[in-house]
């Protein structure tokens, strides 16, 4: 009899919460815009803030209810950006991908002058306050692991010198990293922009140079800034920075620098391209003298 | 005259002596998850002041008239849990429509009200005490009385903590844990309170 009681009144307490309940959610049903859970669902759930937007959900509702530019999702890229604009029904605009760049290529332990041998808490912080750093350049990388450990998706590994190599396809610009170099050597740019400075010391001169274990220091010249077509470059503190806005990736500065501090990956071909330009203009030359010489003997043999 | 009295000695009892969250050691989750922010600890108060008054109420007639009669006490725990998570869903829809700021600033802890020990230990307290139903609803509406002030106190403090130069070991949950001891310390002193 108790069973069959504790069943019944059990039952009837749940069948009564159930129907007040559902029929207080039509009463105070909320509308909610099926549009944000479907950009929610094509997000890539990585919150990583990115966009501006506190997670992937804020961000979804803050490009329906507050018409937030829709390429904002750097991790996202252009698949993203495309889904959503079918879901918004308006034009996608492909987004600036933008990729970290490490100003520096002192390449670490293995060619950097050192003050002194660390051996300490193992995170770049903390090495940069033991007496600025075992580097002699008091702007370079410390060679740790923070900018390492700080990215989600694997972009950044250390090569055979220890110097830190980021990979542009992994990498979402999510800048994770920038925050994590207690140097400030990490910039986001667009991943259109191929010329960079690879330094950020301001040190003066050739001091920048003796300092830096990999000789590229940038020795604060101005070649490169004379160089430019553009005005692009400019001197700040005793360091070339190039404003990304103007430059045209023409790669005449990284031609001029003595020091290599200027990157550009297509600087070796474009040498090679000239060194073959001109050695054809030799032999042609030459080849234009040789006929010469034989046409003028001929003219003098008649 | 003398009900007056006892509403008032009870309510400081429920507010003060035997405040549920640093006397009794109930409802310690939303107490340490929701005090980030003076505005959603008030909100979040608001809402279990409602919940623990209306699941007093509700727990106090199912089980004088519903449990006892047919001598199902053992089915105190089932029913009345059943009866808090229906009266939070309740609660849940209704800050969702009408405040929906607050809604989103509670997020996850509004449905964790179901499961906060408080409520049901209000509830279970009321049957043991053999209070009367307007006792229970007022032990009840005090009880969430006691753990507003208490949510806002600590709401308040960690407001200016986030402002304070804390060692960086020490920021977030660890000065939060170590305030809430010190205010169960102080809140010791009104043990010695004759009522």
């Amino acid at each position: 009899m108790i069973i069959l009681y504790s069943i019944i009144v059990l039952g009837a307490l749940g069948l009564l919460y159930g129907l007040g309940l559902a029929f207080a959610s039509k009463k105070f049903q909320v509308h909610v815009d099926p549009k944000i859970d479907e950009i929610v669902g094509i997000l890539p759930g990585a919150n990583c803030g990115a966009c501006g937007q506190p997670g992937c959900g804020g961000y979804a509702e803050a490009i329906v209810n507050q018409g937030v530019a829709i390429n904002k999702c750097a991790p996202g890229g252009d698949a993203v950006i495309g889904a959503i604009a079918r879901i918004m029904g308006i034009e996608a605009s492909a987004s600036d991908k933008k990729v970290a760049v490490i100003h520096c290529q002192s390449g670490g332990k293995n060619n950097t002058f050192l003050r002194y041998d660390y051996q300490g808490i193992a995170t770049c912080k903390a090495t940069v306050l033991v007496s600025n750093g075992p580097n002699l350049c008091n702007y370079g990388c410390v060679y740790q692991n923070d900018c390492i450990a700080a990215c989600m998706f694997g972009a950044i590994s250390p090569d055979e010198n220890s110097m830190r190599i980021i990979d542009k396809d992994k990498c979402t610009g999510c800048g994770a990293c920038v925050i994590a170099c207690p140097r400030n050597l990490i910039e986001l740019v667009s991943v259109k922009k191929r010329v960079h400075i690879l330094c950020s010391s301001h040190d003066k001169g050739v001091e920048a140079k003796k300092r830096c274990g990999n000789k590229t220091a940038c020795i604060n010249c101005s070649l490169c800034l004379k160089k430019c077509p553009k005005e692009a470059i400019s001197m700040q503190d005793n360091l070339a920075v190039i404003d990304y806005e103007k430059c045209i990736n023409c790669g005449m500065c990284a031609d001029v620098c003595p020091t290599g501090a200027i990157f550009d990956p297509l600087k070796e071909i474009r040498a090679q391209k000239k060194a073959e330009a001109k050695a054809k203009a030799e032999a042609a030359m030459q080849k234009f003298e040789e006929q010469k010489e034989h046409y003028e003997q001929k003219t003098e043999e008649k | 005259m003398e009900f007056i009295g006892k509403i008032f000695v009870m309510a400081i009892a429920a507010i003060f002596v035997q405040n549920f969250v640093l006397m009794r050691f109930l409802g310690l989750c939303p107490y340490i998850g929701v005090s980030k922010k003076l505005d959603s600890a008030i909100g979040m108060g608001m809402a279990v002041i409602f919940v623990m008054t209306m699941a007093s109420t509700f727990t106090w007639l199912i089980q004088s008239y519903l449990l006892i009669p047919l001598k199902l006490e053992f089915l105190q725990t089932i029913a009345f849990i059943l009866t808090i998570a229906s009266l939070v869903q309740l609660v849940e829809m209704i800050i969702q429509k009408l405040a929906p700021a607050l809604y989103k600033a509670l997020g996850v802890y509004l449905p964790l009200i179901t499961t906060n020990c408080a409520v049901l230990g209000v509830a279970i307290l009321n049957i043991n005490e053999n209070y009367s139903f307007i006792e229970a609803i007022l032990n009840g509406l005090f009880g969430g009385v006691g753990f507003t002030l208490v949510l806002i106190l600590m709401a308040g403090i960690r407001e200016k903590l986030e402002k304070a130069e804390l060692p960086r070991a020490m920021k977030g949950m660890p000065i939060a844990m170590i305030v809430a001891g010190s205010m169960a310390l102080a809140f010791l002193g009104f043990s010695g309170l004759k009522l």
